[in-house]
């Protein structure tokens, strides 16, 4: 049986030998390569920041216990298998051997343990402790055993486990918000850091002991440009190796001969919707009728192609289409301003007084449309919005306000008619937080309450089967299609650029960094770089 | 004179204290608050961990009360710590990014100066001429474009089609791998793009008011005197002339102390330049308010001194005003 499956492997190799043999190369070790981000980080210790920024350089410097793969799945990272018992309540995590911290410290059961402690400690700042605080026993029995108990089976748990492990031995009873951590991370990733120059840029470099493997690529550069257009131009003049577009940058700028032959530009959705939320404390949007008139009168379509040149999908609810969890058989709204009319009708609205506006009760249908300042896609949705809204005789009004204005004085307030924005979509199904009675005043800002969702939603974190998950999943998407609370509008396309030098991308639906310890490139087209 | 600027100096403290009040109250009263960027909209955020972050940041106080705080630690000159997750102290942020800015700053003014003060006296005292007319209208397209329209199509000549200039940032990655020479060659091809424009909308200003200036002293009694005793026309413009225009060019240099540090954030962004201008930019729309505060109080006193050292110019320029008191 061993020889046979040494056999298997030697067979495996000598396929992609051949195989990198018949593409004429094989990967090779050496050159950097340079990021352009629009934001610097706050802090590389990442349980206590919330921007993108300081998430994304510090995910090439640590682990955790589990990740996602390309198509979405868990697997293990720091952990090589895990066991749920048979009532749901524990997860034992066995962890994998011989891992180094970029310190050359081993990293063991402690480290887990401690970070757990760190995230529920109440001294640490951090946005992301709920989860961890469901925990009711963790415990570390040996040096690669580490167990959770949980009061109630808890779904998402095991996906909370991507927690970055940080390492015991350098924060331990140390203030997260001053430990040298925070300014040079120290974890069991693929790369350790090199330095940070505020507001400039970011080095990282190859760890060579890394668990998995050297990385082919030398390091990574960070280089912060806040503006859009010096980005790009630093992309085209060779200062960047790779960005993210804008559709406009994406279908009309990048069109060119140069543009062909020195980057790859990929497309893929990413992983958020963006909707019209309506408050349903408002007598006017209480009523299904008019929600589901005001989704008929919205063209999706032509905000996609406005909006996004055509590069997104429209959105039927919380989930990415495509996806294993999306449920293609939800009720549908098709543009259809007749019918929109129709349904207002029923609803009482009419125009009595002949202005081109409905009306009931002698009020006018009119209602401000609120959405965050800096962000065009959505002021351009909202205008589109307004014009078609118009021609079914409601008024909008768009109003961009300033993000910190926005959720203060607003969302939490509850003081708003409608709001145009988005939801980042986790690979869990999980929607609890968002969509559950319970929050409503916390992220179900909307006042939705559906009691058969509710209990569908508290099944869904209860149930671990993954068939069982999605026939719930599926229930709930189907209610959220009826009722309308959101009109869900679009999902748009996530449009990295690479140039072309840059091997071994492959394009997933968990996006095109999954694999990026094996990109590579070419001995004959690496940069020069000096000496270290 | 020792005695009028220890009554000066004295003079700025309640005004400073003044000063920092009213921005602190205002500042609180902007809608938003720290938090609200680290947990809301955040599907992750437990109620009892924002509480956590308000207590920590002594939000729960009374404003009157954190003022006092504060108040207390700046008279140490201790401008706290940032409210950023890095928690960092005000003051090592601040003095991280301070250089670059004063350089690049301190870089224009200076090549605003060289240039404006021969430009102005040259169309002042050759009025009509065809540099003058050439002058006048650089000077409407300097006032007239936008630096940022001009930045970007200066970055895509000189950057992606000639290749000639990086087009962002203050050093190249490799920078730290050069000798001396080369390191000052690095930063200067990095900084001639964003200081020459810069420079360019102050120049087309500064040349004016220079002109304007010599045009009026060339007017005065004195100067028709001066030429009547038979000096030369050399000595009359550059030792007479000359030195009473620089006088309200002293008084602007003097005002414009605090834009040395202040920044821009126009520019600073678009050139990618990790100066104070996008520093407090950011802070204020995270609402990190001691770092906010901390760019208040230095650029508070900074206009004071910079008042204090316009007082002090023209006392070296004119000694009439020197004798007064």
């Amino acid at each position: 049986m061993k020889r046979l499956l040494l056999g298997l492997a030697a067979l495996i190799a000598l396929f992609f030998l051949g195989l990198n043999a018949w593409s004429g190369q094989t990967p090779s070790y050496g050159d950097r390569i340079v990021i352009g981000t629009i934001g610097d980080a706050t802090s590389m210790i990442p349980m206590i920041t919330s921007d993108s920024a300081s998430h994304e350089m510090s995910a090439y410097c640590y682990n955790g216990l589990i990740k996602y793969d390309k198509d979405l799945n868990i697997v293990g990272d720091l952990a090589q298998s895990w066991d749920i018992s048979p009532d749901g309540l524990t997860i034992t995590f066995h962890l994998r051997r011989g891992v180094k911290f970029h310190d050359g410290h081993e990293y063991t059961s402690r480290d887990a343990l401690f970070n757990y402690q760190f995230m529920v400690d109440p001294k640490t700042p951090t946005p992301y402790g709920g989860d961890y605080l469901k925990v009711v026993k963790a415990e570390a029995p040996d040096p690669y055993t580490f167990r959770v108990s949980y009061k109630e089976p808890f779904a998402p748990a095991l996906a909370s486990w991507s927690l970055s492990q940080m390492p015991a031995h350098l924060l331990e009873g140390q203030d997260p918000r001053t430990s040298p951590l925070g300014r040079a991370p120290v974890g069991t990733g693929p790369y350790r850091f090199g330095r940070w120059l505020p507001g400039a840029r970011v080095e990282l470099n190859y760890f060579a002991d890394y668990f998995e493997g050297r990385p082919y690529l030398d390091g990574l550069i960070f280089r912060v440009i806040p503006d859009d257009s010096t980005l790009f131009l630093e992309l085209m003049s060779g200062g960047i190796d790779w960005m993210v577009l804008s559709p406009l940058k994406y279908q009309r700028q990048t069109d060119t001969p140069f543009f062909q032959k020195n980057f790859r530009k990929y497309k893929y959705l990413s992983s958020s919707y963006t909707y019209v939320a309506y408050n349903l404390k408002d007598p006017r949007f209480q009523d299904v009728r008019v929600r589901r008139a005001l989704a008929h009168a919205i063209d999706v379509e032509e905000i996609i192609k406005g909006v996004l040149l055509g590069l997104g999908q429209p959105a039927t609810g919380p989930y990415k289409p495509g996806t294993y969890w999306h449920n293609p058989n939800v009720r549908r709204y098709p543009f259809d301003p007749a019918k929109a009319r129709q349904l207002l009708a029923q609803a009482g609205w009419r125009d009595s007084d002949g202005d081109g506006w409905l009306d009931k009760g002698g009020e006018r249908f009119e209602f401000a449309l609120l959405t965050n300042q800096g962000n065009k896609n959505r002021e351009n949705s909202a205008v589109i919005i307004q014009h078609r809204l118009a021609q079914i005789g409601v008024k909008v009004t768009p109003r961009t306000i300033e993000w910190a204005a926005f959720i203060n004085d607003f969302i939490n307030k509850g003081r708003f008619e409608a709001v145009l924005l988005a939801w980042t979509m986790t690979p869990d199904p999980d929607l609890y937080d968002v969509w559950h009675s319970d929050q409503i005043g916390k992220l179900n800002f909307t006042f939705y309450k559906n009691a058969e969702l509710d209990k569908l939603l508290e099944q869904g974190r209860q149930t671990f089967d993954r068939a069982k998950r999605k026939q719930i999943y599926d229930r709930a998407q189907e209610i959220l299609a009826e009722d309308q609370p959101y009109t869900f509008l679009y999902v748009p396309d996530a449009l990295p650029v690479v140039q072309s030098r840059f091997h071994g991308i492959e394009p997933a639906p968990a996006g095109i960094s999954y694999n990026f310890i094996r990109w590579w490139v070419p001995k004959n087209l690496q940069r020069p770089t000096m000496e270290r | 004179m020792a005695l009028f600027l220890l009554k000066r100096l004295l003079g700025m403290i309640p005004l400073l204290i003044g000063i920092t009040f009213l921005s602190f109250v205002v500042m609180h009263l902007a809608p938003g608050s720290p938090t609200d960027l680290a947990s809301d909209l955040n599907p992750k955020l437990s109620q009892i961990a924002q509480q956590r972050l308000i207590e920590l940041y002594g939000l729960d106080k009374p404003i009157a009360e954190q003022y006092w705080t504060w108040l207390k630690r700046l008279a140490v000159l201790d401008f706290g710590q940032s409210f950023a997750p890095d928690g960092r102290p005000v003051l090592d942020k601040i003095a991280e990014r301070l250089p670059v800015t004063i350089g690049i700053n301190l870089l224009s003014m200076l090549f605003i100066i060289v240039l404006a003060v021969p430009i102005g006296v040259y169309s002042a005292t050759h009025r009509g001429s065809l540099f003058d007319q050439a002058t006048t209208v650089f000077v409407f397209v300097g006032f007239a474009t936008p630096t940022f329209w001009l930045a970007l199509l200066c970055m895509i000549l000189f950057g992606v089609n000639l290749g000639w200039l990086p087009i962002s940032g203050v050093e190249s990655i490799n920078h730290d791998q050069l000798d001396f020479w080369g390191r000052l060659a690095d930063y200067a091809r990095h900084l001639a793009m964003p200081v020459i424009l810069s420079a360019f909308g102050g120049l087309a200003g500064m040349s004016r008011y220079m002109r304007g200036n010599m045009l009026e002293v060339i007017g005065q009694d004195y100067i028709t005197t001066a030429r009547a005793k038979g000096l030369a026309e050399r000595v009359v413009i550059y030792r007479h002339a000359l030195r009473n225009a620089l006088m309200p060019l002293v008084t602007i240099l003097g005002l414009s102390l605090p834009g040395l540090i202040g920044g821009s954030v126009i520019f600073e962004s678009i050139f990618a330049i990790p100066g104070l201008g996008k520093l407090f930019y950011d802070a204020v729309m995270a609402r990190d308010y001691p770092l906010v505060m901390g760019g208040l109080v230095i650029g508070a006193a900074l206009t004071l001194v910079g008042n204090l050292l316009a007082d002090l110019g023209y006392a070296l320029v004119d000694p009439r005003v020197r004798t007064e008191k």
